[in-house]
């Protein structure tokens, strides 16, 4: 990688917990990472727009609300419309163990729940844009 | 068609991920970034560029989006470059402008793009210029340029805007610093932000006496900008023009038609008075030099090799010889003496 990975992280919808984003913010940061930080209350129109105008390599997406089966499909539907299916879109949040095939079959790349070890998360989307970038 | 101007012509056409894909490339400045800029160039000159520089906490943000939103009522496009800096230790950085634009969103009007300083200090990026070009091109009709907003020093948006806004807040100094070399220096319009605040008519009063001090300097400060940085072209001198002081609450939407009064004002002088012509002969002249000055560093270091510097280092903490005398030499091995 020659140059910084852009990173988009938002909240959809209306959950107003955002600790876990700004602590995953700050650690793809310290990283080396460009983090766009859209915040709270973003919906997927809006998140969509940023990941266009912002050129984005990937999205992160917390959700804390259990909205997560009606607002991750419809970001992951608006990306590909738009074009933009080659970026990365992975979540965090509270995301029951049992959605978590049906996410990852509509193209949710990795999900982190809980107790993540920030880590793994800059481990994961190092491998995963690396990869995409190299073919 | 070719690729290029197929690119050219999506991007004539306001399509919005041909645009970001371009900036992008001209962000990482490779060939691609230099193909895509020559093709674009003839279209650039349309736009007015405003600057919007001053320290943190002033509300430069805010302030960037209820201008872009009263822009947007007068059916103006806006382009909006916001620039926050990047992290000396890890390289990278959190942009976190765009979480005050949020009214903006869903606009097709309004492009926003986030820059990190990548290193550069002086408040923009190194792309900035460059990027602004390409929403030029694209046919917005006013480039909004946020700077880091680091303070004092932030004077580098002096070159590349056509019009720089320099923003303060009540409270943020005593007089003195309203006198003070640097940033305020650069303003052809001065905003005092948050002035429903305690001290805010101290603040406005401060600003006058400081323009009232500097009247003789003040209308040659983009000439001496210009000589201090070691350029070599036309001084710009700005008779006739005083910053006006412009009080807002941005947060609430207030002051702002007289902002934009103020920078439409601001163009007509420059245009009227020949200054805007002056300006972008100023400004080519500034990036050239850069360029030429980056280009001719690198085809140095081609020459001489990766480890012709370290070899020089050495010599040099050995009191061997002095850094003068180690360019002198490493330009002779270069062939350039």
């Amino acid at each position: 990688m020659d140059r910084a990975y852009r990173i988009i992280i938002a909240k959809p919808g209306l959950d107003g917990h955002d600790r876990g984003a700004k602590v995953i913010a700050r650690a793809l940061r310290d990283a080396g990472m460009e983090v766009i930080y859209l915040g709270l209350r973003q919906t997927p129109e809006m998140i969509v727009d940023a990941a266009i105008q912002e050129d984005a390599d990937a999205v992160g997406l917390s959700i804390l609300s259990g909205a997560h089966m009606t607002l991750l499909p419809r970001i992951v539907e608006l990306l590909k419309q738009n074009g933009m299916d080659d970026v990365m879109v992975f979540a965090g949040g509270i995301i029951p163990d049992e959605d978590i095939p049906t996410l990852q079959e509509i193209g949710i790349r990795g999900i982190f729940g809980p107790g993540t070890n920030t880590d793994d998360v800059i481990t994961f989307v190092h491998a995963q844009l690396d990869h995409a970038s190299s073919n | 068609m070719s690729i290029e101007s197929d690119i050219v012509h999506r991007l004539l056409e306001g399509d919005k991920r041909t645009i970001a894909r371009l900036i992008s490339q001209v962000e990482n400045d490779g060939q691609e970034a230099l193909d895509a800029l020559v093709n674009l160039y003839p279209h650039t000159g349309n736009a007015h560029i405003v600057g919007v520089t001053g320290a943190p906490g002033t509300g430069k943000s805010t302030l960037v989006n209820e201008l872009a939103k009263a822009y947007r009522a007068a059916n103006v496009t806006v382009g909006i470059v916001a620039v926050d800096p990047t992290s000396p230790f890890s390289g990278g950085a959190i942009l976190g402008d765009r979480i005050r634009m949020r009214d903006l969103a869903g606009d097709p009007g309004v492009f926003i793009r986030s820059m990190a300083s990548r290193g550069n200090l002086g408040g923009l990026a190194r792309a900035t210029a460059d990027v602004v070009k390409v929403l030029d091109a694209a046919g917005y009709q006013v480039v909004l340029v946020e700077t880091v907003g680091a303070g004092q020093s932030e004077v580098e948006i002096a070159r590349t805007a056509h019009t720089t806004l320099v923003v303060e807040a009540p409270g943020l100094g005593d007089d003195v610093q309203a006198i003070k070399a640097g940033v305020l220096e650069i303003a052809d319009i001065l905003v005092v932000n948050k002035a429903d605040r305690d001290g805010a008519e101290h603040t406005v009063r401060a600003l006058q006496m400081m323009l009232d001090l500097g009247t003789n300097s003040s209308t040659d400060h983009h000439g001496q900008l210009m000589r201090t940085s070691g350029t070599q072209g036309a001084a710009v001198y700005d008779q006739g023009w005083r910053p006006p002081i412009c009080s807002t609450v941005a947060i609430r939407s207030q002051g702002i038609t007289e902002l934009m009064q103020a920078i439409a004002d601001h163009r007509r002088f420059l245009e009227e008075s020949g200054t805007w012509a002056e300006r972008e002969r100023v400004r080519a002249t500034a990036e050239l030099d850069r360029l030429l000055r980056d280009h001719l560093v690198q085809q140095v270091l081609m020459r001489i090799g990766p480890d012709a510097v370290d070899q020089a280092v050495e010599k040099i903490i050995a009191r061997q010889v002095d850094a003068h005398a180690a360019v002198v030499t490493l330009l002779a091995d270069a062939g350039l003496t």
